[in-house]
């Protein structure tokens, strides 16, 4: 698009950060600003745009990686199922170095297993269709801007007719670990950053509850290094006014009430349930699986498997990392044991992870 | 994973776009979208899926301000 490199003009970006310290100048106690989508953490990195804030604007990365949230027990699981011969599993490429207790997918890809990447969940359904003889499992991880293409693609196998397509279903909604880091007194959280296409999804008005109930800046951004800068530019006017209000930056493509259609399709194949988050427990309502009347592609409950025991990685501070309490470089792993060739934990293996990150960029 | 791309819709057929970046085309299915598009539109595509459409005129106008409010010459 001929108007995209210019939301990555130099001169614009440098500008935006000259205001930003200006407005800070003599703040005492740095603002803290929590990003919690991993492209936002990416943009941070890539883009440097910390090192052009003044001491006085902190920001740290939250549990905004998929891939990185998702637990042990979900790959588990994931590799138990594809040890059966009938088997195909699809995903998304990010899933598949992730360490599960004792195994990865890339592993059991290595010893014959039938995984493949997917760039769409649709490509998946049309696997299933071209052989009838095998079961294809979909990993359906995310938040909410990949949840509905899941249920897109269990509304296409349901309307081909298709009994061979399932889905292991561990999708996550962003809202709930926002207001637990909150409440949390442990962490003193001065806005967030929201995240961009999530919002276009659930739209704006969904962290409305969050400034009300935690006092706590809200403003939804864009992933281009202007678009983080504006953003965090109207959460300082907030945070320094003493104000805690949604704002939308990303006005392009996000609104108020978000995506209806996507909403529709979310409430019709899903239900919410208590999900386990990686290093952060269990959260109330904070997931979704799929809704008693698409049981049939549920592979969970489809396709018994036995699923070994569960053990964690030692030494691994994923869990803290993903809560914003410490940094990556803080964690004895880091760098040594755990790289982005030979990750022991999963913020270390994709692309969006804070430790891949800041392992990639941040030295 | 959760990278959304920016796409111009180039045709379309039913359910589903055809849409293109930098030369790079992409099937994109229209099932989640609740907003009309037509040919032409630039909408954000995420795992085979136009999620939303990308207003362009905002997208300008955004930038505009940005650069009257910004640019270096006026912050002195």
């Amino acid at each position: 698009m001929n108007y995209s490199d210019s939301f990555r003009d130099k001169e614009l970006v440098q500008g935006l950060a000259r205001r930003i310290a200006e407005l800070t100048k003599g703040v005492e106690k740095p603002l803290v600003f929590m990003e919690v989508c991993g492209t936002h953490t990416m943009a941070i990195y890539q883009f440097g745009l910390r090192s052009l804030l003044p001491p006085q604007v902190k920001l740290i990365s939250g549990p905004g990686c998929p891939v990185c949230v998702t637990p042990n027990s979900y790959l588990d699981r994931a590799i138990a199922l594809c040890r059966l011969p009938d088997v195909i599993i699809t995903s998304f490429g990010d899933m598949l170095r992730v360490p599960g207790s004792s195994s990865s997918l890339m592993e059991e890809r290595a010893k014959g297993a039938d995984i493949r990447v997917v760039y769409s969940p649709l490509d998946a359904v049309q696997l299933a269709a071209k052989n009838p003889t095998k079961r294809v499992v979909f990993l359906g991880v995310g938040f909410e801007t990949t949840a509905p293409t899941i249920a897109g693609s269990i509304l296409a196998a349901k309307a081909q007719g298709l009994t061979n397509y399932f889905v292991l279903a561990s999708h996550k909604t962003m809202p709930q670990p926002m207001a637990i880091l909150s409440a949390d007194p442990d962490l003193q959280v001065d806005g967030y950053i929201c995240p961009a296409h999530v919002s276009a999804i659930i739209g704006a008005d969904a962290y409305r509850f969050l400034c009300e109930e935690y006092r706590v800046p809200c403003v939804v951004t864009g992933f281009e290094p202007t678009d983080v800068l504006q953003g965090v530019e109207m959460l300082v006017r907030q945070a320094l006014a003493g104000e805690s209000k949604v704002e939308i930056q990303y006005s392009r493509v996000v609104r108020w009430e978000g995506n209806a259609k996507a909403q529709a399709m979310l409430a019709d194949v899903f239900t919410p349930f208590d999900a386990p988050w990686r290093g952060i427990g269990v959260l109330p309502g904070s997931g979704l699986r799929i809704a008693d009347k698409y049981a049939e592609f549920d592979a969970e409950l489809a396709i018994p498997v036995q699923v070994e025991e569960l053990k964690e990685h030692k030494g691994c501070l994923c869990g803290e990392i993903l809560k914003g309490k410490v940094s990556p470089f803080d964690c004895p792993l880091f760098g040594g044991k755990c790289t982005p060739e030979s990750p022991v934990g999963a913020c270390m293996v994709s692309s969006e992870g804070t430790c891949a990150a800041a392992f990639k960029y941040g030295r | 994973m959760c990278v959304g791309v920016p796409m111009q819709v180039i045709s379309i057929d039913g359910d589903f776009a055809m849409t293109e970046v930098d030369g790079v085309k992409r099937e994109a299915s229209l099932m989640m979208l609740d907003q009309e598009v037509k040919v032409g539109d630039f909408v954000i595509v995420h795992a085979g899926f136009a999620i939303s459409k990308l207003d362009e005129e905002d997208a300008k106008a955004t930038l505009e301000l940005m650069r009257e409010v910004y640019s270096p010459e006026l912050m002195g």
